[in-house]
């Protein structure tokens, strides 16, 4: 006969707690705050689903939103395919691994807003290494007042700051193929194309679904950068959700609007992940 | 098609050898002629691999010479050496069918596409995959992804030759023994010369006409299977071949001729001429287990104690531990119905079955053995 104990969910009770105050009970709030209209403390009325009624129609949320998936579609356009080539032409072996490793991780130590002013004094073109460069080409370049410019150097320091984690994820996924791959596909004489194509491409699959989703759902919650870069501007040009959604809370302390607009934001990154993953897992249930 | 020829050929990895222990593969000169069908037979890190990569083209050795058909190939890649090698573990192209994966050398010489289909249908019917051709490669077990990827080495019907780098280690053992009678037709049948790995001596003897035996970097002995049985050029091919493998026991000269911990041994008088000549050797007497007989103790001059029996369904090996002052253990391998002898017996080795060693090579009766 077999005794049934209990007390195993005991063992269990750290992470609930752990993710209770980490995530659930944050997120109830968050939901408790876009159902109702607060003034003070002791004066709150029940609005039911209107904040999100509201919010939905709501320009500057449509504005942002479409910068925002604007903004993500060049991230991850630029930042996979430069981070595949880079991974296929870093070093093998020998003493070039150490030393590419080590310089691709450098970007990937610096602090958010450490990356916003750097790129702040290389954009100027007075003594900035990429504004001055550019300027004295002949190019009008500015990036505080005119918006493709601004466009261009908040998408730069992203590649800048994060095609690194893409060339790391893939070279670690390169370098796991063995070698034996590479000998039948110079015995099946394949060309070079080939082999990237149905070698490195399809073992690359699993890193690049990981890739993909890391710098979507960065991308998309973008914050500190283009706020320290730019500030949002010039006008709008550059205020992307999160940025929107903090002016909205905290600038004009319209908190259950901005729980309503938070959960939406939230829901979006959850429904493209979903979509991304998806798509790229369904081929393998395929015969 | 093509004859290979090895010439004066060694491979070492790293650096300049300070003695023959460095190399990978030691000095060796061979033939595999066209149209034959061989197997290279050694135990694992003997340098099988390294012999194969080196044939087809994915590593250039670091002496001597490679030639198809009288001509160096040594500066050729695999592709130009138009090779075809099966590796031991699957290598599909995951995102390609089956039938893709076929047709994929095809496809990467430009031929026309009613050739390649007729091709991948032939030998997919050969290896008998042709339900999955329409499958994807990635969903395949272990044996059907094998079966492509000795499919794409069969598919080129021009290779120079097809190397097999020990294809069926993956494979369960029924199958396995379907898939070498395959690869048997399959030769007969196109007619190219093919080399096959392994190291398992069953394997080699049912695909291969002959046999070379590798052992630390070198070929010990290139031969039928019946000649690696009979006549092992080497103590290694003596003791690898064979189930079990052969007795070797130490002799030595005195005062009688050839001794045996003090027994005379019968030995031809052209061999016995040789061990004196080459003193200072180590001597050893090899004996197959097949025909070491088991007799009354007054009919032989050895003697010793039955250790164990194993009965091993169709024949039966017995331990005879020899009361001599060494005290060796000989097997012999009796027949199933043979009666085995409780306690004391007597061992009596045919003369005709005895060969002799110095420092491993084996003696040979006038010349025509060295």
């Amino acid at each position: 006969m077999k005794t049934y104990n209990n007390k195993a969910w005991w063992l269990v009770l750290p992470v609930f707690v752990l993710v209770a105050f980490s995530a659930i009970i944050p997120m109830m709030t968050v939901v408790n705050y876009s159902v109702q209209d607060i003034f003070d403390p002791s004066t709150r009325y029940f609005v039911g689903t209107e904040w999100y009624r509201e919010i939905l129609v709501d320009p500057r949320l449509h504005d942002s939103l479409v910068r925002q998936f604007i903004y993500s579609f060049c991230v991850l356009a630029i930042e996979v395919p430069l981070g595949i080539v880079v991974a296929l032409s870093m070093p093998r072996r020998g003493l070039g691994v150490p030393f590419s490793l080590i310089l691709l991780s450098l970007p990937l130590l610096v602090p958010w807003n450490v990356v916003g002013t750097i790129w702040q004094i290389i954009g100027r073109e007075d003594i900035g290494l990429y504004g001055w460069t550019l300027n004295s080409l002949g190019l009008d370049y500015n990036y505080a007042s005119n918006p493709r410019d601004a466009w261009i150097t908040v998408l730069v320091m992203d590649v800048w700051h994060w095609t690194s984690l893409v060339a790391l994820l893939c070279y670690s996924g390169l370098r796991s193929i063995p070698d034996v791959y590479y000998q039948a596909a110079r015995i099946d004489r394949a060309s070079h194309w080939a082999v990237f194509r149905f070698i490195q491409l399809p073992k690359l699959k699993n890193v690049l679904l990981i890739a993909v989703m890391l710098r979507f759902m960065d991308s998309f919650m973008i914050y500190t950068e283009p706020f320290v870069l730019t500030g949002g501007g010039p006008g709008t040009a550059t205020t992307f959700l999160s940025q929107t959604l903090t002016q909205m809370a905290l600038g004009q302390f319209d908190l259950g609007r901005a729980a309503a607009f938070s959960l939406i934001y939230f829901l979006i990154i959850l429904l493209v992940t979903w979509v991304f993953y998806t798509a790229m897992t369904h081929n393998d249930d395929k015969g | 098609m093509a004859e290979i020829r090895l010439e004066q050929l060694a491979h070492r990895y790293h650096g300049a050898p300070s003695g023959p222990a460095d190399y990978a593969l030691r000095p060796m000169d061979h033939v595999w002629e066209q149209g034959g069908a061989y197997a290279l037979l050694g135990p694992s890190g003997c340098g099988k691999s390294t012999l194969l990569n080196i044939i087809s083209g994915l590593l250039v050795p670091s002496e001597g010479r490679v030639l198809y058909d009288g001509k160096s190939v040594n500066d050729l890649t695999p592709q130009q050496r138009n090779i075809a090698q099966v590796f031991q573990f699957p290598v599909v192209y995951d995102t390609m069918t089956v039938h893709e994966n076929l047709a994929f050398p095809l496809r990467n010489q430009g031929q026309p596409r009613e050739r390649i289909d007729a091709r991948v249908r032939e030998v997919a019917e050969a290896l008998e995959i042709e339900p999955l051709l329409n499958r994807k490669a990635q969903n395949l077990t272990a044996d059907e992804k094998q079966k492509v990827s000795m499919g794409r080495g069969l598919v080129r019907d021009d290779v120079a030759a097809i190397l097999f780098d020990e294809p069926l280690t993956v494979i369960d053992p029924q199958l396995k023994w379907r898939l070498r009678r395959k690869l048997k037709e399959i030769h007969q049948r196109f007619n190219v010369t093919m080399v096959y790995v392994t190291h398992d001596q069953l394997e080699a003897s049912t695909f291969a006409d002959k046999i070379a035996v590798m052992y630390e970097g070198q070929i010990v002995q290139f031969g039928t299977p019946r000649e690696l049985f009979e006549n092992p050029q080497h103590t290694f091919v003596g003791y690898f071949i064979g189930s079990p493998g052969m007795n070797l026991l130490e002799i030595a000269l005195g005062a009688s001729g050839v001794e045996f911990d003090g027994h005379a041994l019968a030995v031809p008088d052209a061999i016995a001429a040789q061990l004196r000549q080459r003193e200072g050797g180590r001597l050893q007497v090899g004996i197959r287990p097949e025909f070491v007989q088991l007799v009354a103790p007054d009919d032989a001059v050895l003697h010793g104690y039955v250790d164990l029996v194993q009965d091993q369904g169709t024949f039966k090996i017995v331990d005879v531990r020899l009361d001599t002052p060494s005290a060796p253990v000989v097997k012999a391998r009796l027949g199933e119905e043979a009666g085995v002898p409780e306690g004391r017996t007597g061992v009596h080795f045919p003369e005709a079955w005895q060969r002799f060693y110095i420092d491993d090579h084996l003696v040979g009766v006038g010349d025509e053995n060295l």
